[in-house]
C-alpha cells in the first residue's frame, strides 16, 4: 500500500492523514506481533505489582530476635512472656549469650535482648537493672525498628507493671500520640503499589519504545520509512500515539488492580489520574524516541534505557527512598528524573485526593519534559537524513 | 583443550569487540555503584517538621528547640492554624506536625503526664514512622530530664549495634550492592549468548563445528564469569578503599563465593538464553528473571516481612545465600564454616541451573 504513496503528490491533505493512519495500522499490528511487547506490557507490569504488592513490605512483622534470660525471677518470666507475645517479634529464649552471638553470626536471628541477673530484684526496689538490646547492624533500618520496638515492648510491660502494683506517677513524663492521614494503618504496600504503577509506565513509555525503535534503526528498515513521503511530525506521531495508547491501557489495568486486589484506596478522580498519567507518558515517549534515534542499536539502547529511566525511576524519584536524605549532588540530579513529579502526584491522587496545588505544578514540568524530549527527537532523527 | 581455548576467545571477543558494548559493561556498573551508595539510604534527614503549638509555654517551646536542633530535621514550619497544618500536609511542605495542646505546660508543671500530638502524611508512610521514631525519643528524654525519679523507676535499655556500631548505612549499601550488580551483569551477559548466535545466523555455524556441546557451553560461561570476579573485585576494592568500609573476612572466601555465585547466575542466563529466540527476548527474559531475584533476596525488605509462603520461595533465590555472605565477610568476620553453610545451597542451585540449562540447549538444538 505504501507504493501507492510513493508515486503520489506528497503534500495532499487527505492523503497525510491516510499516511499517518497506515503507518499507526503498521505500528498495531508490530505491537501485536511481538512477544516482547507482551512481555513488557502485560507480564511485567503483574509480576512487579504481585512483588510491590505481596512481597516488599516495609512493616515489620515477626522479626527473628533471641532472648537471653538471665534471671529466674517472676518478673523476668513475665517480661519474657511480653516479648513471646509481640506480633513484631519471633522469639527463641535462651539462658546464655554464646549461643545468641554465634546466631547472630549466621545471620540466624537479627538480634536479640538480654534480661540480665537480679532483674526480678530491681523491680521490686524501684530500680531495675537495664535490659541489654544488641542488634545486626548490617541491616542499619532492620536494626533501627528493633531497637525502638524492643525498647516499645519493654516500656509498655513496665507500665503494666506498676499499675498491677499500684505505684503512682508512673507515666512517663512526655508521651507521643500519633495520627497518620491517608493511611491509618501505616501499610507500605500504599506506597508502593503506585510507585510500581510508575515503574510500569516509565517501561512502556521509555524502555518498549527505545527498544522498538532501535531494532527498526539496527534493520534498516527505518531508513526505508525515511525514504518514503512521511513527514518527521508524522513519522514520531505514528511513533508515539499507540504507545502512548499502551501505557495509559496498562496504567489502567494497574490502578484496577491496585484497588481490587491490593484494597488500595483511589481518593482522586479518574480525570486526574489520566492528566497525571499523560503528562508522563510524553516525557517517558520521548526519552525512548531519543535513545533509540541516538544509539541505534537494541543491546546498548537497551543498557541506556535501564541507566536513563528504569533505575532513575527506582532510586531517585522518591518512590522508596528520601530524596532530602540524599547528598546535594544527587538531590540535584534528581531534578532531571521526570518520575521525581509523577510520584508525589500519584501517590495524593491515590491517597489524598485531588490536590490541585500538588498535581498542577507537576503536570506543567513534565509537560515541559516531555517538549524538551520531543525536540531532541526531532533534531537526532533529523541529522540521520543527510 | 584448543577447541575449548578456541571457543574462550571467540566469546571474549564477541563480548568487548564493538567499542559501545565495552562501555556498556564497564559504565553502567560503575554509575550504579555510585548513583546506588549515595541514592539508597533509609535514614530521614534533612525533612521539615510543622509544629501547631496551641500553649505557648516554656515547656512547649523547649521540646520544639530540642527537635529543631536535632540533625534529622531540616527546619520548623510554624503552623498557625489546624487548617494551615492540614495545608501543609496536603501539599507536602512538611512530612508531619506536631500538635501541642493549649494545657501541655500546665500539665507538666503539676507533675502528670503530658501528651503532644504528632499528625504524620500516611503517603511516605516509612519516613514518616522513622520520624515519629526520632519525635518521640526526643520528647522521651525531655520527659525523663523533667521528672527523673520515675525514669529511674521505669529502668532503660542499653542498646548496642554490632558490626556496625553507628549503624552507617553506607555499609550496608555498598556489600549489598557488590550482590547485586554482580547478579545484573552476570544474567544480562550471559543471556545474550546463545540468543546472539541465533538471530545472527551464527548458531548453525556453531553446531555444525566440531565443538561438543559442552565445550559451547562452557565457552560461554568463561566471560560472564571473569566479568563477574573483576567486577566483584572492583566494588570490594571501592567499598573499601575509597568508602572505608571494613573488610573482616577472607579475600580467598569472598573469591570462591563469587565463583559458586556466578555459577548459578550463568546458569539461569544460560536458561533464559536458550529459551529466547531473538537479542530483544533473551534482555527481556533477563530482567523479568532479576527483577523477582532482587526484591525477594532481603536487599530490598528483609525476608521475615514477607508472608510465609514467599519466605520459602526466597531459598530459591541464589541471591539470597550470597547476600549473607558478603555482608558477613565485610562486616561480621564471618568464619569459613559459617559461609560454607550458605555456600552449599548456591552449588546447589547451580547445579540444577546448569543442567536445566544444558538440558535446554540440547532439546533446542533442532
Amino acid at each position: 500500500m505504501s507504493e501507492g504513496d510513493k508515486t503520489g503528490p506528497p503534500v495532499l491533505q487527505g492523503s497525510s492523514r491516510r499516511r499517518l493512519l497506515a503507518l499507526m495500522v503498521k505500528e498495531y499490528a508490530q505491537i501485536r506481533r511481538d512477544p516482547s511487547t507482551f512481555l513488557i506490557a502485560f507480564a511485567m507490569p503483574m509480576l512487579l505489582l504481585f512483588l510491590f504488592g505481596y512481597a516488599i513490605s516495609l512493616d515489620p512483622r515477626a522479626t527473628r530476635i533471641a532472648l537471653v534470660v538471665q534471671d529466674e525471677s517472676a518478673a523476668a518470666a513475665r517480661l519474657s512472656q511480653a516479648y513471646v507475645h509481640s506480633p513484631y517479634f519471633h522469639v527463641k529464649i535462651m539462658r546464655t549469650v554464646q549461643p545468641a552471638r554465634r546466631m547472630m553470626q549466621q545471620g540466624a536471628i537479627r538480634g536479640f535482648v538480654v534480661i540480665p541477673p537480679e532483674f526480678g530484684k530491681g523491680v521490686a526496689s524501684g530500680r531495675p537493672a537495664p535490659i541489654q538490646i544488641v542488634t545486626d547492624g548490617t541491616q542499619p533500618n532492620q536494626a533501627n525498628f528493633i531497637a525502638a520496638y524492643a525498647d516499645g515492648v519493654r516500656q509498655s510491660w513496665m507500665a503494666q507493671e506498676m499499675e498491677t502494683r499500684g505505684v503512682r506517677g508512673g507515666a512517663p513524663g512526655i508521651d507521643v500520640s500519633q495520627r497518620v492521614w491517608f493511611n491509618p494503618g501505616l501499610q507500605s504496600r500504599f506506597f508502593l503499589v503506585p510507585g510500581s504503577i510508575a515503574i510500569v509506565m516509565t517501561m512502556i513509555g521509555t524502555l518498549l519504545t527505545a527498544l522498538v525503535v532501535a531494532r527498526e534503526w539496527e534493520r534498516g528498515t527505518m531508513e526505508a520509512l525515511l525514504a518514503t513521503p512521511v513527514r518527521m511530525s508524522e513519522f514520531i506521531a505514528s511513533k508515539v500515539v499507540p504507545y502512548f495508547l499502551l501505557g495509559l491501557a496498562s496504567m489502567a489495568v494497574c490502578t484496577i488492580i491496585a484497588v481490587v486486589a491490593f484494597d488500595l484506596p483511589f481518593r482522586g478522580s479518574i480525570f486526574a489520574l489520566l492528566l497525571i498519567g499523560s503528562a508522563f507518558l510524553l516525557p517517558a515517549l520521548g526519552l525512548g524516541l531519543f535513545i533509540s534515534a541516538t544509539t541505534r542499536n537494541q543491546f546498548v539502547a537497551s543498557q541506556v534505557a535501564l541507566l536513563a529511566s528504569f533505575l532513575p525511576t527506582f532510586l531517585l524519584s522518591g518512590f522508596i527512598f528520601e530524596i532530602a536524605s540524599m547528598p546535594w549532588p544527587i538531590q540535584a540530579l534528581s531534578y532531571a528524573v521526570p518520575a521525581r513529579y509523577l510520584i508525589p502526584a500519584l501517590q495524593t491522587v491515590f491517597m489524598a485526593g485531588d490536590v490541585w496545588p500538588i498535581i498542577l505544578p507537576n503536570v506543567a514540568i513534565l509537560l515541559g519534559f516531555g517538549a524538551g524530549f520531543f525536540l531532541l527527537c526531532f533534531r537526532a532523527t533529523k541529522r540521520s537524513l543527510d | 583443550m584448543t577447541r575449548l581455548r578456541a571457543m574462550i576467545i571467540k566469546e571474549m571477543w564477541a563480548l568487548l569487540r564493538d567499542p559501545k558494548s565495552r562501555i556498556v559493561l564497564i559504565v553502567p556498573p560503575l554509575i550504579q555503584l555510585l548513583v546506588f551508595t549515595f541514592a539508597t539510604t533509609l535514614d530521614v534527614k534533612n525533612v521539615a517538621i510543622g509544629v501547631l503549638d496551641r500553649s505557648n509555654g516554656v515547656h512547649a517551646r523547649e521540646l520544639v528547640q530540642r527537635i529543631a536542633a536535632s540533625p534529622q530535621f531540616r527546619g520548623i514550619v510554624v503552623l498557625p492554624s489546624h487548617q494551615a497544618m492540614e495545608e501543609a500536609i496536603d501539599e507536602q511542605r512538611v512530612i508531619a506536625a506536631l500538635v501541642i495542646e493549649s494545657d501541655f505546660d500546665q500539665k507538666i508543671a503539676r507533675g502528670e503526664g503530658a501528651s503532644v500530638g504528632l499528625v504524620l502524611d500516611g503517603r511516605r508512610s516509612n519516613a514518616a514512622q522513622i520520624l515519629a521514631g526520632y519525635v518521640s525519643r526526643i520528647a522521651g528524654e525531655y520527659g525523663a530530664q523533667l521528672s527523673p525519679a520515675v525514669a529511674m523507676r521505669t529502668g532503660e535499655a542499653q542498646v548496642t549495634h554490632w558490626y556496625n556500631p553507628s549503624l552507617d548505612f553506607m555499609w550496608f549499601t555498598l556489600p549489598s550492592l557488590v550482590a547485586i550488580i554482580v547478579s545484573v551483569a552476570g544474567i544480562a551477559i550471559t543471556s545474550q549468548s546463545v540468543a546472539r548466535e541465533r538471530e545472527l545466523g551464527t548458531f548453525d555455524q556453531l553446531m555444525v563445528s566440531p565443538l561438543r556441546v559442552h565445550e559451547i557451553l562452557i565457552g560461554m560461561m568463561v566471560p560472564p564469569m571473569l566479568v563477574g570476579i573483576f567486577n566483584g573485585t572492583l566494588f570490594l576494592l571501592v567499598a573499601t578503599l575509597a568508602f572505608g568500609v571494613p573488610f573482616t573476612g577472607s579475600f580467598a572466601l569472598f573469591i570462591l563465593s563469587i565463583f559458586l555465585f556466578q555459577l548459578a547466575l550463568i546458569g539461569l542466563g544460560l536458561l533464559v538464553s536458550s529459551a529466547s529466540m531473538t537479542q530483544q527476548q533473551a534482555f527481556l527474559g533477563s530482567f523479568i528473571v532479576t527483577i523477582p531475584l532482587i526484591l525477594l533476596s532481603g536487599y530490598a525488605a528483609p525476608i521475615d516481612n514477607m508472608p510465609d509462603w514467599l519466605q520459602i520461595l526466597t531459598y530459591a533465590d541464589p541471591i539470597r545465600y550470597f547476600l549473607v555472605i558478603v555482608q558477613g565477610l565485610f562486616l561480621k568476620g564471618m568464619p569459613a564454616a559459617i559461609v560454607f553453610q550458605h555456600l552449599w545451597p548456591l552449588a546447589v542451585i547451580a547445579a540444577i541451573s546448569l543442567s536445566a540449562a544444558a538440558w535446554l540447549f540440547r532439546a533446542r538444538m533442532e
